[in-house]
């Protein structure tokens, strides 16, 4: 009976309805969870103001993404006359679905991974990097002015600070020893000094000096590349309406919205995973050894989404407390401090790998 | 194998379709977009060959910087497409002439590496063993035995970007220039002056 189970499993279509039931059930996990962050984005945005948010729909307005959902789709879906259709059509689809394509190689508890692929980082940058097209297209389909110049903004903030933003992978990529999310994470594993914002391991401790500062120029850098304040330019409601969501309505806008989100909580997993220890909680788990593994599995899980969220209440509240920055500013911070300085971060733990004392060689 | 065929059947296909679109979509913005779509196509087509590093790298480096490039200047540019099409039946002979011996030595060069191996007795590229991510054989390869020549075409890259640079650069006497440090490092006491006013006289200047 279960080596017949065995069997069906391990062939072609059994290894198929597997990955999409992992896949269904990120997505579905993914989709339940945003309706109630972009709730708390709301509300801590509304705490800070001094105002209550939304509080109507349910019980302490719970229910209020649900709601706001349901008036999306059943709005009409308006295609401006000039219009490009199938691009117009096409752009939040490839945001959406960009922004879920990401998170197959995000592992949230050992073992718990859709694909624990070798170059798990690099498919990261190569997602997010694709992500700029749906922006691009939205923009010049609308064919409209504020859309246009929104997409070019949006274009040219993300590819500035990818580049420094793969610079800061790079270092934690030395750190670690590998591309891989997994082992990165496993890197972490033990006390808090392991994880690599304080250098990844007592050893190392002097990294700091170069980590810390590093997880702190990732933090900024994705605020620029999810385009959330105090970076959201191509967005910036003063100067450009909506940027390239001005032409969009109903469904396909609510399709941009969800991506835009979903990027961010990606972001805030991705911090997680390179600089704060992904699953693991900060002291050695070797109490865990003796629980069921589905059991620790799930307190791994606890304390990996512990994590995200506090990161997404620490993107909510930039966008509450700080003011937008002016895009030669913008540009400016990119290319002339974050650049140069993650530049040199790589150079030093490069040379610390090889010559430090960490190394065999020394 | 039968997941493969039908990857590697359906990513073949949509390259050879972009790619063919790429060259007779009528709007320039859509042809970049099927390009796109082709290398896009072509990461996957890499990724079935094992070469994962590879693919990803065709994906950050080509869709994600090159590709984005390409769409800024052509959205940027106010193509006229029916003079772009004028000239279709004079450069065709032209086109078809490089395109033809484009494929001549494709097929040349295919055919006689499948019935007669490599030249000179080279192995044929393979992929690593199960313990060495192709990362690391790559990374091999690349800083030790051809370190020299990866410095060359760093060096030649530098210079490129150089040349670029000096071309484009102007300082014009005239212009007010931003100086960030004296911005930073401005103070209520140097930023600012407290005058009292008294009521009807201004403050007289």
């Amino acid at each position: 009976m279960e080596t017949a189970a065995n069997s069906f499993w391990s062939t072609p279509g059994g290894w198929t309805l597997i990955t999409v039931g992992q896949i269904l059930l990120v997505v579905v996990g993914i989709l339940l969870s945003l309706a109630f962050l972009l709730l708390a984005d709301r509300k801590i945005w509304a705490g800070v103001q001094m105002r209550k948010g939304p509080n109507v729909v349910g019980p302490f307005g719970l229910l209020q993404s649900f709601a706001d959902f349901f008036k999306f789709v059943l709005k009409e879906i308006v295609i401006p006359a000039g219009a490009d259709k199938t691009v117009f059509i096409l752009a939040p689809l490839i945001s959406f679905v960009l922004a879920f394509a990401a998170w197959a190689v995000i592992p949230f508890a050992p073992g718990w991974v859709v694909s624990d692929i070798n170059v798990g980082i690099l498919y990261l940058l190569a997602i997010s990097s694709l992500g700029v097209y749906g922006i691009i297209m939205g923009g010049w389909a609308s064919n409209s002015k504020y859309p246009f110049l929104g997409s070019l903004r949006s274009a040219a903030q993300m590819v500035s600070y990818e580049v420094s933003l793969g610079f800061v992978i790079i270092t934690v990529i030395l750190l670690a020893g590998s591309m891989n999310l997994t082992t990165i994470v496993n890197n972490q594993a033990g006390w808090i000094w392991n994880w690599h914002f304080l250098g990844g391991g007592l050893a190392q401790l002097p990294l700091i000096v170069i980590m810390l500062p590093m997880s702190v120029v990732f933090f900024i850098s994705f605020l620029a590349e999810t385009n959330r304040p105090p970076f959201d330019l191509p967005e910036a409601e003063s100067e450009l309406v909506a940027g390239y969501q001005v032409e969009y309505s109903s469904t396909p806008y609510l399709l941009f919205m969800i991506g835009e989100y979903a990027n961010i909580v990606l972001m805030c997993a991705m911090i997680t995973i390179l600089f704060f220890g992904g699953w693991n909680p900060g002291f050695p788990t070797t109490f865990l050894e003796s629980w069921p593994p589905v059991v620790a599995n799930l307190f791994y899980l606890l304390v990996f989404v512990t994590k995200v969220v506090f990161w997404f209440v620490m993107v909510a509240i930039v966008k509450a407390i700080v003011p937008r920055y002016r895009y030669d500013q913008l540009m400016r911070l990119g290319w002339k401090v974050f650049l140069p300085f993650s530049l040199v971060a790589v150079a030093v733990i490069a040379a610390w790998r090889v010559f430090g004392p960490a190394s065999g060689a020394a | 194998m039968a997941l493969q065929a039908i990857a590697f059947y359906v990513l073949a296909i949509v390259t050879v379709a972009a790619g063919f679109a790429v060259v007779s979509a009528r709007n320039p913005v859509h042809s970049v977009l099927f390009l796109i779509l082709t290398f896009f196509s072509a990461a996957g087509l890499f990724v079935l060959l094992g070469a994962e590093f590879l693919a990803m790298l065709l994906v950050v480096v080509y869709v994600g910087a090159v590709a984005v490039l390409f769409l800024f200047v052509v959205m940027m540019l106010d193509v006229d497409f029916a003079a772009l099409r004028q000239g279709f039946a004079r450069y065709l002979p032209l086109g078809g002439l490089v395109a033809a011996i484009l494929s001549i030595e494709m097929i040349a060069v295919a055919s006689a590496v499948a019935t007669q191996g490599a030249a000179r007795g080279n192995a044929e590229p393979r992929a690593a063993g199960a313990d060495v991510t192709n990362t690391e054989v790559i990374g091999r390869v690349l800083y030790t035995d051809y370190v020299y020549f990866f410095q060359a075409a760093g060096l030649v890259l530098l210079v490129a970007m150089i040349g670029a640079i000096v071309l484009t650069l102007r300082h014009k006497p005239n212009t007010r220039r931003q100086v960030v440090a004296d911005q930073v490092l401005r103070n209520p006491k140097t930023g600012m002056r407290i005058v009292q006013i008294k009521p009807g006289e201004g403050i007289g200047e």
